[in-house]
């Protein structure tokens, strides 16, 4: 097959290109240049026609040669003479030229300056909080709903979300207490051997598992499991405009979508805490019996001698707290989703930031608080 | 040009052991605007599936050329999918990229053209289906018409053989239904390609097909084929004349 070409005439009466061979975007194309000089304001060029007699197959190679050329022509003020052209690429070129352009349409890709991301991630901060701030009070509104017993959610919703968030998470809730557990044992067990107090192993375990880590790290678990979980099903919702139908046809969505999910993660939560603290214990129990000579019973007696209910209190309210932040970050986030499949990801990734970053300020909050008051 | 770009022979399709459609056999010849047409559920859009490689068939065969689509390497496969461009039922842009990108991506990735060019490209293509200067524009920031003219730019990108459209005309107004069947003339006209639409919208059969397959969901098979204009006149068969009539006849 002939390559590409052209060549560029001057003529009395304007420019004349004619154009041979056979263009494709998958071969090489000629360049541009030689017409740019030809068609130089200096040339003194005032029409342009077109000779394809030579012209071989072509493809959409073609048609963008000859937009650079209108285009050039246009801002110079020179007149395109189309005649020469076969029809079918001219039925093409009116196409591309049929629909100006929308006048205020066009709008410049922004691109991925690092700075303006920096810039609009600062200015969405108070946007952000607002957003928060509506959405508490919108899940307190739903929340007095249920209490008068307005609020309307299908049940059976509320049942898998209640066996999503509690049974379906033992088991990765086991091996991790299980594993603080120990590092908790590995820890203290090494402080605690310089004095030969190694049977206070079972304290530090008792203690920091039932008053912090078992809450925190199910709350952890939970907002990378379930928060994510939520937002990505709120948001897939909100992209189909299932959430959009729900408004339509009257029903609440803080109530038919939200109030079931955190109802759920709320009771679930504070069980798993509890769950966690004895798996942690456990996890405590299997080093302090087998690297440090602790037997069961005393490891046993220890833990319960140093334990009271007020430490499982404590860990519990914790759990109860960091299931409505973790529900709540999910929910917003899924609510807030945008209509594409990026936005989707972003509110599954933004809840799990959202809800990490809330458990551990208020567990800061908290451990404060009981402190201070000595409970 | 002696082999018809698509030629199906005996084709079965089936989910499991639910047989959708059997024994189609039909030849799509270059330069056609072949419509698969039938009433809604009678698997007009899974037979498009088959076609465009995404669902194998139960049994069959679907050639392309001189090629048996589904007895090919993954490597001929992929060759004769760059010649072809689809046209999805909602657009199929990729929202997280703006038009101009949707429609550059297959360029940077089957094409040497140099990054400008590739706009250059971009732009053309978007400026054919009537949208310039709307390259930055996402997705999901533009009319659900757009959209679908945005998901033409992109099947058009690698200057296809053969356009299949997934219901083309489904959710547009009748004038811009109208623009979209002038424009596939168009193309089909300047470009010289093959057109493959499925599609029950009869203003468009009629306008714009010169072949076609009637797919019948009772007896799992087609009923009738050819030029719609000619079904309309001379096919005896009620079910085709109820359908091609909008159910004012053969009831």
């Amino acid at each position: 097959m002939e390559p590409s070409s052209f060549n560029i005439e001057q003529r009395p009466d304007g420019a004349e290109l004619r154009l041979s061979g056979s263009w494709s975007i998958h071969r090489a194309r000629p360049s541009f240049d030689p017409i740019a000089t030809a068609l130089a304001p200096e040339s003194g060029v005032r029409r342009i026609g077109f000779d394809a007699t030579g012209l071989g197959d072509w493809d959409s190679a073609l048609l963008m040669f000859l937009v650079r050329i209108v285009n050039l022509c246009r801002s110079r003020d020179i007149e395109v003479d189309f005649a020469g052209l076969p029809e079918n690429v001219r039925g093409m070129l009116d196409l591309a030229y049929a629909v100006g352009e929308r006048r205020g349409a066009r709008r410049e890709h922004t691109g991925n300056s690092q700075l303006a991301h920096l810039g609009e991630a600062v200015l969405g901060i108070w946007q952000d909080a607002h957003a928060m701030t509506a959405f508490t009070g919108e899940t307190l509104l739903s929340l007095a709903g249920l209490a008068k017993g307005s609020a309307r959610f299908r049940r059976s919703d509320l049942w898998e979300f209640i066996r999503n968030c509690g049974p379906d998470a033992l088991p990765i809730v086991t091996l991790i207490s299980l594993l603080v557990g120990m590092i908790l044992a590995f820890v203290g067990a090494h402080q605690l051997a310089m004095f030969g107090a190694q049977i206070y192993i079972a304290d530090a375990v008792g203690v920091g598992m039932a008053r912090e880590m078992g809450a925190m790290m199910t709350g952890i678990i939970m907002a990378g499991r379930t928060g994510a979980a939520f937002a990505a099903q709120l948001g897939t919702m909100q992209v189909n405009q299932e959430i959009d139908a729900f408004k339509t046809l009257g029903f609440s969505a803080m109530d038919f979508l939200v109030l079931p999910r955190m109802i759920a993660l709320v009771l679930m939560l504070p069980l798993l805490c509890v769950y966690a603290d004895f798996m942690g214990m456990i996890g405590g129990a299997l080093v302090a019996i087998s690297l440090f000579d602790i037997s069961l019973l005393e490891y046993a007696n220890e833990t319960r001698s140093m334990l009271d209910l007020a430490d499982f209190a404590v860990g519990l309210v914790k759990a109860g707290v960091f299931g409505v932040l973790v529900a709540m970050a999910g929910c917003l986030r899924g609510m807030q989703c945008g209509r594409s499949s990026s936005a989707v990801g972003f509110a599954a990734t933004s809840a799990v930031v959202t809800g990490i970053v809330l458990i551990i300020v208020s567990d800061a909050l908290m451990t404060v608080l009981t402190t201070a008051l000595d409970i | 040009m002696a082999t018809p770009p698509i030629r199906v022979s005996g084709l079965t399709m089936a989910y499991g052991d639910f047989v959708i459609q059997k024994d189609l056999s039909f030849t799509v010849e270059r330069g056609d605007i072949f419509i698969i047409m039938g009433g809604s559920g009678c698997g007009k859009s899974t037979l498009l599936r088959h076609l465009i490689g995404l669902q194998q068939p139960a049994r069959g065969k679907v050639f392309y050329g001189e090629t048996s689509f589904w007895e090919a390497s993954a490597r001929e496969q992929a060759a004769i999918l760059r010649k072809v461009g689809v046209l999805y039922q909602s657009g199929g842009l990729w929202s997280s990229m703006t038009l101009a990108e949707n429609v550059a991506l297959v360029l940077q990735e089957y094409t040497d053209l140099s990054p400008a060019e590739i706009r250059e490209m971009a732009s053309l293509k978007l400026a054919l289906v009537g949208l310039a200067g709307f390259e930055g524009y996402y997705p999901s920031q533009i009319s659900g018409g757009m959209q679908k003219r945005a998901g033409l730019a992109r099947a058009m990108a690698l200057d296809p053989e053969i356009l299949f459209f997934d219901e083309p005309s489904a959710g547009l107004d009748p004038v811009s239904a109208k623009l979209l069947d002038d424009l596939i003339l168009h193309l089909r006209d300047s470009l010289g390609s093959t057109v493959v639409i499925v599609t029950h919208e009869l203003a468009s059969i009629f306008a714009i097909g010169n072949n076609s397959v009637f797919l019948d969901p009772d007896t799992k098979t087609m009923i009738a084929q050819g030029n719609p204009k000619e079904l309309l006149s001379c096919s005896r068969d009620a079910k085709v004349r109820n359908f091609l009539t909008r159910g004012a006849e053969g009831r």
